[in-house]
């Protein structure tokens, strides 16, 4: 394929690894944890928006040349605020006790493994094991320039991991919300003795994470499908992307994501399809080896 | 990977139950030995591994190419078929799956002790991407096929499966002796020092890294081993055999109700989560519809719950780790009244 082309498909995969990285090294910078449900939270994000458009059937007139109806939008409203529900939900009853015991980072990732697993269950439970879509109807590419094409939809993705990316930036750093959560993933204690709710905190820091994920969720499923093991298989690519930034930092996440969707699929020209999923890993080995902190820094 | 392991004929008959309990057996067999593995790395060391299938199959891998016959040009292609004796191709898997520890460990162990994790939890994925899409390398996702049965001249038909099962436990019995030995030994009390406080341990002159290192690498060769025993089990290995679910989360989740840091309860923990998870299958067809249909995601809820829920109220596990200070205290807790009197009277007190 044109080497553009690859590149245009390298940023739309970028766009939303890097909008699901954002959520991820949020939560990995305030509550000090990789957490391993990540990726089945942005599964049970398309899920629930699929709840709304295809279960409830609420899909609504299309929108221009867009491959869904205006129903999207009280779908993704849903999703959102299903997926920051649960991780409520599961910090109260998973995390906090775990925190308050002083259970350690590793006590709390092997709970969200276990967390994880329970949710692809849960997920194939309701919405079955076998791929599928939201609409029936194809995505038709529109031609930018030569050969290289673009779906209506992608447009969309990229615009709104823009669009998503600065409102974190302006909530972490224009509010007194962002400026505790700094502060709290700087250093929690010295964040409590500030005066900062740093319980209330991490709570917002979930809520702001979970429709986050939502949203990626729901673009990854516009971009291939709706998968029980979607949002799992994108693991390790997301923390790639969240190293790659530095843990902690949301700007360092977009950027990290750009760089390991462009790499994985422009390495495409080069090497086997079927490589392609080792890409993200060797960037990692690569970052580790080279510069654990990330390109800009880490909070951890 | 089930439909392969264990044969769910209904257990009608003694003869049926005895069928599947002897297949049972020697699949608990092969987890606790991957389980002994994990214990190693993570019970005694605190070495934190989500790949552990991705050692496992390296080991299935290695030992079913160097063991299998020249592929047949036309239909199969292959590297290796070289047709070597069964436990060169064990120790070989073992090779195999310590250098695979080795490449992930070195760039990762010296960093946080999350980060070896993250590493961990994609490579399986990756190696089944590869094993599917490069030419001749396993055959592809064919798989490979009539993998030798290993001492196959002692039975012949049904009878083979007493001698798998007695070969299954033997590398049992033999794996469960080395590994408590070695953390018996000096050199596990490093590991355990390394596990609770890395600092002190470091400030006390031992190279850390190296040791987390050690145990590791030899965990990930234990673990390539039970993969090498799995493949000459079932015959026939393909990508698909090898999922994160059975392969890692299982064991895991065995590891953590057994009781981590305690060899018996590894292997107790796969007895345990395995007659849980092989045997809820066998309900399948009495159960009501609305759950016989979904008994394979109920029981991987169970399985993700059970981590949970352990972690939250029994960390330790059902069999907890034995905190032993000196052998002198244990002697002198056990020690009768009539045999303290004895000693006192000898104005004998007991030195450690």
């Amino acid at each position: 394929m044109d080497i553009v082309q690859l590149l245009i498909v390298g940023i739309i995969v970028g766009s939303i690894i890097g909008l699901g990285a954002i959520g991820l090294t949020l939560t990995y910078g305030v509550m000090k944890f990789a957490n391993f449900a990540h990726g089945d939270l942005m599964t049970l994000g398309m899920f629930l928006a699929f709840f709304i458009v295809a279960d409830i059937g609420l899909a609504g007139g299309k929108i221009g040349p867009l491959s869904f109806g205006w129903g999207m939008l009280p779908a993704a409203l849903f999703a959102m605020a299903g997926v920051a529900a649960i991780a409520l939900l599961i910090d109260r009853f998973v995390f906090r006790p775990l925190r308050v015991r002083g259970g350690g980072f590793i006590t709390m990732a092997i709970a969200s493994l276990g967390i994880g697993i329970g949710l692809r269950a849960v997920v194939q439970m309701i919405w079955g094991p076998s791929p599928t879509r939201y609409t029936s109807g194809i995505n038709k590419a529109v031609t930018i320039f030569g050969e290289v094409k673009v779906e209506p939809d992608q447009f969309v993705i990229v615009a709104l991991t823009l669009v998503l990316a600065a409102a974190v930036y302006v909530l972490l750093y224009r509010t007194k919300l962002g400026k505790a959560m700094r502060a709290t993933a700087d250093n929690p204690a010295l964040a409590e003795v500030a005066g900062i709710e740093t319980e209330s905190v991490r709570r917002w820091v979930w809520v702001l994470g979970g429709a986050l994920i939502a949203v990626a969720g729901i673009m990854l499923a516009l971009q291939a499908q709706l998968r029980f093991d979607a949002g799992f298989n994108l693991l390790l690519p997301l923390f790639a992307a969240t190293i790659l930034g530095g843990i902690g930092n949301p700007a360092g996440a977009l950027v990290g994501g750009l760089i390991v969707g462009v790499s994985q699929e422009v390495s495409t020209e080069w090497i086997d399809t079927g490589l392609k999923p080792g890409v993200p890993f060797v960037i990692l080995i690569l970052m580790l080896l080279v510069r654990p902190r990330g390109l800009f820094g880490s909070s951890v | 990977m089930d439909a392969l392991l264990i044969d769910l004929a209904p257990l009608l008959s003694f003869h049926g139950g005895l069928h599947w309990t002897v297949g049972f057996l020697t699949t608990v067999a092969i987890f606790a030995i991957v389980a002994l593995g994990l214990n190693l790395q993570w019970g005694y060391t605190g070495v934190f591994n989500f790949g552990i299938v991705a050692f496992f199959m390296v080991g299935a891998y290695t030992s079913a190419l160097l063991t299998l016959p020249p592929p047949d040009p036309g239909f199969e292609d292959y590297l290796g078929g070289w047709s070597l004796p069964v436990p060169v191709g064990w120790l070989a898997a073992m090779g195999a799956a310590g250098l695979l520890a080795l490449i992930i460990g070195l760039p990762t162990l010296r960093l946080r002790r999350d980060f070896l994790a993250i590493a961990t939890i994609g490579i399986a994925a990756i190696l089944r991407s590869v094993a599917n899409s490069v030419e001749g390398l396993v055959n592809r996702a064919r798989g490979l096929n009539g993998v030798p049965r290993f001492l196959e001249e002692l039975a012949t038909g049904e009878d083979y499966r007493w001698v798998m099962l007695g070969i299954a436990l033997v590398m049992l019995a033999l794996v469960y002796l080395v590994v408590s030995r070695l953390t018996g030994s000096p050199w596990g009390r490093v590991l355990r020092a390394i596990r609770e406080n890395e600092d002190t341990a470091r400030a006390s002159g031992k190279d850390t890294v190296s040791f987390r290192m050690q145990s590791f690498v030899l965990g990930g060769m234990i673990m390539g081993l039970g993969g090498a025993i799995f493949a000459h089990r079932v015959n026939a290995i393909a990508p698909s055999s090898f999922t994160d679910l059975l392969g890692t989360f299982l064991v895991w989740t065995m590891l953590m109700v057994g009781g981590s840091g305690n060899n018996r309860g590894a292997v107790l923990g796969a007895l345990v989560v395995g007659f849980f998870w092989f045997g809820v299958p066998l309900l399948q067809e009495d159960l009501p519809d609305f759950l016989g249909d979904r008994v394979f995601m109920i029981r991987q809820l169970v399985i993700g719950l059970l981590i949970v829920g352990f972690l939250l109220r029994r960390p330790a596990g059902l069999l907890p780790e034995e905190r032993r200070i000196s052998r002198f205290v244990d002697e002198l807790r056990t020690e009768s009244a009539a045999s303290r009197l004895w000693r006192r009277l000898r104005g004998q007190h007991l030195t450690p």
